[in-house]
């Protein structure tokens, strides 16, 4: 995941710093640490101390987080897509209306079209539903994006244009009507107490996972000795290897240890005093899955060392031999795509379609991005580093609601943090640079 | 390549006219001949702020122009696609076409009042149609947003007198989001003071976004660990949100919920028991009394001398307005069968998923 950054030293051996006066950056450096990755984390963990000290020991709940990990995931499915946008010096800013439209949509053909033909709550109604929605997502993205590559429209001016036409579309859909209740399959993909996969399960993904870190990392090492790159510090191999297993199964851990609320479980007809694990929300498996595909196309597929030489250099990429202007198209379907999945995350979470979705969300999107590293002048950006971007922004906003502060003032701080997080990533870039 | 870039600007092409052709049929709504009964060749002229939303439509145009048609009235209109400043220029265009009085659904209660005061100066006087006009010269025709507020609250408070109430309001910029809470509160207060009530959480929230009322509602169940007993949201959209957010910790239906507009999907969890009261603004009624109004008024009448008037005091200018204040209704599921009687819902919309024997209308 730092294949990217420009803090990721090359494969020089004799570049690692040796001896006493070592810099904190030389070390990462010389771990290959991604910095910006390690800072975000810390400011997270900053963010979100201080807000269980604030709301009086609230926020660091159980309970807490796994709403957190719910409330991100709509915007982190978006923002995996948004970060290849702006890599590529694009922007589009149609997302919020884009997943009304195709939002309602699928809310539609679960409530009104598909019942007509083949009944309410049928087996394969959620399946048709969200795949038209995913489907939808793409074309429309992709017809934008041919607008952009192929008749040169900047992408600032279609996608704009898209923010208005998706916005009309998805009233005209139903004529401003909210369209619910939503299919019974179909709003698991939302979460709420039956969208989760168990405690059980839950612990199966997270020693997966931890299986897959250390796996990796055995094959990334192999493969450099292979070559004669120079490796990390054995020791160092291993503490990350560790870390993040050991983050992994404690995030588990923490989740598990939200229980499904009494009223509930009764009705399920457990024994009173029962503790039932709710564990992952699919919402957010849907988001770790999102995560960790689109990273591996974004740093082992060709598609994703187009996109980012692109948008280092433009003209190079197209003299270079690249198909820039079908990478282009791919790269605003691929948006689309996302958009229609969030969409569906979104109105089985609200159990509702309603035009007014996602309002002012491309901006919640860009943020997220931007905050996560993304660089308006294109090539640099992370996948990862987007979704914890999307979770500061998450945290701040639910931290504030905690504490009871006003809407406006919301607005205020997380415009404060989006500018304040840039200009300090923009002032530590200038100095690493020289 | 040239073939692509020829497809993907016919494809512009035909979005585009698919978009202008939607908007012909909403602009000039039908003229209706004039001079039918009153004998009087009166045009009242209507500048929407923003046509495109289902009500307008569908409930107000056909109400104002029945309005109209009794009296013999000519009815023509503009739209301001949510432009305050076309909305200026349409009203001088209405002038010039002929209209003798004018109904106005403000974009911006301030913006349009330079406009209005023009209009005003050239003899035309002016209906304050839904939204308020801060100008003292217009009559004000709306439903009483505080007294939405009041019945919300009301129905709330009936079920539940004691207890946690969290409140979440709507758009912190727009003027009805404190009205309405501001009936609320009027009616809590008492039993806020005396400790009956406590206001657990409390929050504006953005567009009146469902899902955002959704988020904040998780964070005060989260915060209170479920101890509420009564939301009192704003409007149906926000209820939504709430009852989402009630359904995942097993308290839907459990919990009091309040809404406002009587939109199919609130009226239908009225049904089902998971939302307790949407206020109904029977937008038919409104219209009526605006045409009416908007006739007597070209006809010469004075402000004072129009029926069923009180007196309005403006929140930014402190303006006596002369208004007409309609009196919205609360629905509850003893009173289901007023919007099904009245057509503003199918019965099998309204009782989708409702167990039979529950509720009267659905049997």
């Amino acid at each position: 995941m730092a294949k990217t950054d420009v803090s990721a030293a090359g494969p020089l051996p004799e570049t690692a710093p040796t001896g006493a006066g070592r810099s904190i950056g030389d070390v990462f450096r010389a771990a290959e640490i991604d910095a910006r990755l390690v800072g975000m984390i810390l400011a997270l963990a900053a963010i979100w101390i201080g807000f269980h000290i604030l709301s009086g020991g609230i926020f660091l709940t159980p309970r807490n987080l796994w709403n957190l990990s719910v409330q991100t995931a709509v915007v982190a499915i978006m923002a995996t897509g948004m970060v290849l946008v702006i890599v590529e010096r694009h922007i589009d800013l149609s997302v919020g209306s884009l997943m009304a439209a195709v939002g309602m949509v699928m809310g539609l053909l679960q409530s009104d079209w598909l019942p007509s033909a083949i009944g309410f709550d049928h087996p394969a109604t959620w399946v048709i539903a969200l795949v038209a929605g995913l489907v939808l997502g793409a074309v429309i993205g992709g017809f934008q994006g041919v607008v952009v590559a192929y008749v040169g429209v900047p992408s600032f001016i279609v996608t704009l244009g898209g923010l208005l036409v998706w916005r009309g579309v998805a009233w005209w859909l139903a004529s401003g009507q909210t369209i619910a209740p939503m299919d019974s399959n179909f709003r698991l993909l939302g979460g709420g107490s039956e969208g989760t996969i168990g405690g059980t399960w839950s612990w199966i993904v997270g020693v997966i996972a931890c299986v897959g870190v250390v796996a990796l990392q055995m094959q990334r090492r192999r493969e450099r000795a292979r070559y004669g790159f120079r490796l990390r510090p054995m020791g160092i191999e291993v503490g990350i290897a560790a870390g993040a297993c050991v983050a992994i199964l404690a995030a588990i851990a923490v989740l598990n240890r939200y229980y499904l609320p009494p009223l509930l479980a009764e009705r399920r007809g457990a024994p009173p005093g029962a503790q039932i694990s709710l564990g992952l929300a699919y919402p957010v498996l849907i988001t770790i899955g999102v995560t960790i595909l689109m990273t591996v196309l974004a740093t082992r597929r060709r598609f994703g060392r187009y996109v980012y030489s692109i948008g280092g250099n433009p003209e190079a990429a197209e003299l270079g031999g690249i198909k820039t202007k079908r990478t282009v198209v791919k790269t605003f379907a691929l948006m689309g795509t996302l958009v229609g999945l969030a969409g569906a995350v979104q109105i089985a979470r609200l159990n509702a379609a309603v035009s007014s979705l996602g309002t002012g969300m491309e901006l919640s999107v860009i943020a997220a991005a931007v905050i996560g590293g993304t660089s308006f002048s294109g090539g640099i950006g992370t996948i990862p580093g987007a979704v914890l971007g999307a979770l500061v922004m998450q945290s701040l906003v639910s931290g504030m609601v905690l504490m009871g502060i006003e809407a406006p003032l919301q607005d205020i701080v997380v415009g404060i943090v989006l500018v304040s997080a840039v200009a300090i990533d923009t002032t530590i870039r200038r100095r690493t640079a020289v | 390549m040239r073939g692509a870039r020829v497809w993907a600007i016919l494809g512009v092409m035909i979005l585009v006219l698919a978009a202008c052709g939607d908007d012909g049929d909403g602009g000039d709504g039908g003229g209706g001949g004039g001079g039918g009964g009153g004998g009087e060749d009166l045009t009242i002229g209507v500048s929407w702020n923003n046509y495109n939303e289902e009500r307008w439509a569908k409930w107000d145009e056909p109400a104002i122009k029945e309005a109209l048609d009794a009296a013999g009235a000519k009815y023509i209109s503009s739209d301001a696609g949510s432009s305050a400043e076309q909305q200026l220029s349409d009203v001088e265009n209405l002038i010039s076409q002929g209209a003798d009085a004018l109904l106005i659904l403000a974009q911006d209660t301030e913006a349009i009042v330079p406009a209005v005061q023009s209009a005003l100066e050239q003899g035309v006087p002016v209906v304050a149609y839904d939204r308020l006009i801060e100008d003292p010269g217009a009559l004000y025709v709306t439903f009483d947003n505080v007294e939405v507020g009041r019945l919300q609250a009301q129905a709330v408070y009936e079920q539940v007198p004691k207890g946690n109430y969290v409140f979440i309001k709507g758009n912190s910029a727009d003027p009805n989001a404190d009205f309405v809470h501001s009936g609320q509160l009027e009616v809590l207060q008492d039993a806020i003071d005396s400790g009956d009530i406590v206001n657990v959480g409390e929050s504006y929230t953005d567009n009146w976004d469902p899902a955002v009322a959704q988020t904040n509602m998780e964070q005060f169940l989260t915060e209170n660990d479920n101890d509420v007993q009564a939301v009192v949201a704003s409007n149906d959209g926000m209820a939504g949100g709430v009852v989402a957010a009630l359904e995942a910790q097993g308290l839907a239906g459990e919990v009091a919920v309040s809404g406002q507009d009587g939109d199919l999907a609130a009226l239908n969890r009225v049904a089902l028991g998971t939302q307790t009261v949407s206020v109904w603004k029977d937008a038919r009624l409104l219209g009526n009394a605006a045409g009416e109004a908007a006739v007597l008024l070209a006809q010469g009448t004075a402000l004072e001398e129009i029926p069923d008037t009180v007196i309005f005091t403006t929140p930014v200018n402190s303006y006596d307005m002369t208004s007409i204040l309609l009196t919205p209704e609360a629905i509850t599921q003893d009173n289901l069968d007023v919007v099904v009687d009245a057509g503003w819902i199918a019965t099998d919309e309204l009782c989708q998923g409702v167990k039979s024997g529950t509720v009267d209308v659905c049997g």
